[in-house]
């Protein structure tokens, strides 16, 4: 895009910054609509296995449900608690929005279509992500009023536990590909499996940091069955108790926008990201977003289902699974993939 | 032109957090701020081209390190009278450090403006090698030339948190119900039901 601005007469520096901010606007503000589809999916979801209708009524089969809901806390009064401290109970849900679209800035769309092609982007996501937990704590400590003062206290720790076993999943994911670049780490998927598959999900020794990793990724967006920080049987509605109207949806908004990525950290890292599930020409006519997004929209799925089925953990039970199985698991699984790839890939130094 | 406003923003975002860290009032605001300043830092190091020095230090400082901070701070119970107190008791040994630090500030760029070092010159001549990542190359230098050092560090960071735990472990407590997840799994329905018929008077034996 640079070289667009370019060609119009720009000098390179502003002709990038142009195309800098041109390429932000292409994604924050698709994704935003993305988020609020993405929210009725989740309600029309969670009702069918149910066996209820979920909304229907606001435009042709409810679409426009997540609108009508948008316009209606826009239109609301934002209600700030005398005992709240004011400044950092107002930052704390703009933190957890910017901090949600942040991460987006390195995902690849399709083959060279990211924004910012750096060799770090794995670190750049998980560091993005670590940041989420500030906007909860603080909202809840801001807030100044016990039920978000547990969830934010929950939240600090639930995070940290599940991000250090994340780490070392991505990290039996970088081994294998050779690269921190997202679009690198895609690129070795092509016919991992057999020739034939696109994806480290088809690999023994990678399937099982699979499965941790998706387990993980809901505790680490704090979705059911790990929602602990907004458990409404114990914590009314924990961190977002005090909140209302924007300050309200803000939270709401950077909380699914977290679940997108999410899912597309599933699809990228273990299966092929853009590329098409079989290494089978025919299947490349297709474009690369396109089986993206089918595939974050089929982790989106999965993640809905889970929510609808399974009850919510009890918090020593969330520790002991981070703490006490996925972080020796993961160990072992990191020292596991190194030793195969130095026997096979490497060769044993004699 | 927009390297040089980054750097400025950075720099002064750096120092105007870290001066709010220690004027701050309220104890979780210094935090607030600390996270600030590290986060500005981070943007400083991707400026001159160590983007994984920057990543790290969000990852390790930022996402960990603070949060656990912050963690404590929230909790701790806070009388401000108490803390001005404190301030006056310990302004000397402040004043003091802060001598030292002045006078080890002094003798380094005075150590680097006589020559004694060679750190090269802040033309960009220190910038990554093109074709090499950040990564690789430290990589390389970790685990060839420092790898020793390096085992080292970590063996040390070991013995420190076995340490941490055992002045903090609280040895056997009292038994309390032990949950056993893998033997609740496994129990089905017809064992967890009994259907009796017990005499009148007889009660039943569990």
């Amino acid at each position: 895009m640079t070289q667009f601005f370019q060609s119009l007469g720009m000098t390179y520096e502003w002709a990038w910054f142009v195309a800098t901010i041109a390429g932000i606007l292409l994604i924050a503000l698709p994704l935003m609509l993305a988020v609020a589809m993405i929210i009725y999916v989740d309600r029309k979801i969670w009702a069918a296995m149910a066996l209820r209708r979920g909304p229907n009524v606001v435009g042709p089969f409810g679409l426009l449900q997540s609108f009508a809901d948008g316009l209606k806390v826009f239109l609301q009064e934002t209600i700030i608690p005398a005992a709240a401290n004011k400044g950092i109970f107002l930052i704390a849900p703009i933190i957890t929005f910017t901090v949600a679209l942040m991460a987006w800035a390195v995902i690849p769309f399709n083959a060279g279509a990211v924004l910012a092609d750096i060799n770090v982007g794995l670190l750049y996501i998980l560091a993005i992500s670590s940041l989420g937990v500030y906007g909860v704590v603080m909202s809840g400590w801001a807030s100044n009023s016990k039920y978000p003062f547990f969830s934010a206290m929950r939240a600090a720790a639930q995070m940290i536990s599940y991000e250090v076993s994340i780490g070392f999943i991505l990290i039996c994911v970088v081994l294998w590909a050779g690269t921190f670049n997202l679009n690198g780490i895609i690129e070795a998927q092509r016919g991992h499996g057999l020739g034939l598959v696109n994806g480290f999900a088809f690999n023994l020794l990678l399937f099982p940091m699979w499965v941790v990793f998706l387990i993980s990724s809901l505790a680490e967006t704090a979705r059911a069955p790990f929602d602990l920080t907004e458990a409404e049987s114990e914590l009314v509605a924990g961190y977002q108790t005090e909140y209302s109207s924007m300050s309200f949806a803000l939270f709401w908004l950077g909380e699914y926008a977290n679940v997108l990525l999410m899912c597309a950290l599933n699809a990228i890292l273990f299966f092929g990201g853009w590329l098409p599930p079989l290494d089978w020409e025919p299947l490349y006519l297709i474009p690369g977003w396109i089986w993206f997004f089918a595939k974050i929209f089929l982790f989106f799925f999965i993640f809905s289902w889970v929510k609808a089925t399974v009850p919510r953990f009890r918090y020593d039970q969330l520790m002991r699974l981070g703490w006490k199985v996925f972080l020796p698991l993961s160990l072992v699984f990191v020292v596991l993939v190194s030793g195969w790839l130095m026997f096979t890939r490497y060769g044993v130094p004699a | 032109m927009i390297q040089l406003l980054a750097f400025y923003l950075f720099a002064f975002l750096v120092i105007a957090s870290g001066a709010m860290t220690i004027l701050a009032r309220n104890p979780v605001h210094s935090v607030l701020w600390l996270i600030l300043a590290f986060f500005n830092a981070a943007g400083l190091m991707v400026i001159v081209g160590a983007e994984f020095i920057a990543m790290l230090l969000v990852i390790v400082y930022v996402g960990a390190v603070a949060v656990l901070f912050l963690f404590v701070v929230m909790m701790l119970d806070i009388d401000f009278a108490e803390l001005r107190a404190g301030f006056i008791r310990n302004f000397p040994l402040g004043i003091a450090i802060a001598l030292v630090l002045l006078a080890e500030l002094i003798f380094g760029i005075g150590a680097y403006k006589a020559g004694g070092l060679e750190l090269g010159t802040p033309d960009g001549a220190a910038a990554p090698l093109l074709g090499e990542s950040n990564i690789e190359s430290i990589g390389a230098m970790l685990y060839g030339r420092y790898l020793f050092l390096f085992e080292t560090a970590g063996i040390i960071l070991l013995v420190a948190m076995v340490g941490a735990i055992v002045l903090t472990h609280r040895g056997a407590r009292a038994p309390r119900g032990q949950q056993n997840i893998g033997k609740q799994i496994a129990r089905r329905p017809e064992e967890a039901v009994v259907n009796t018929k017990p005499e009148v008077g007889q009660g039943v034996q569990l």
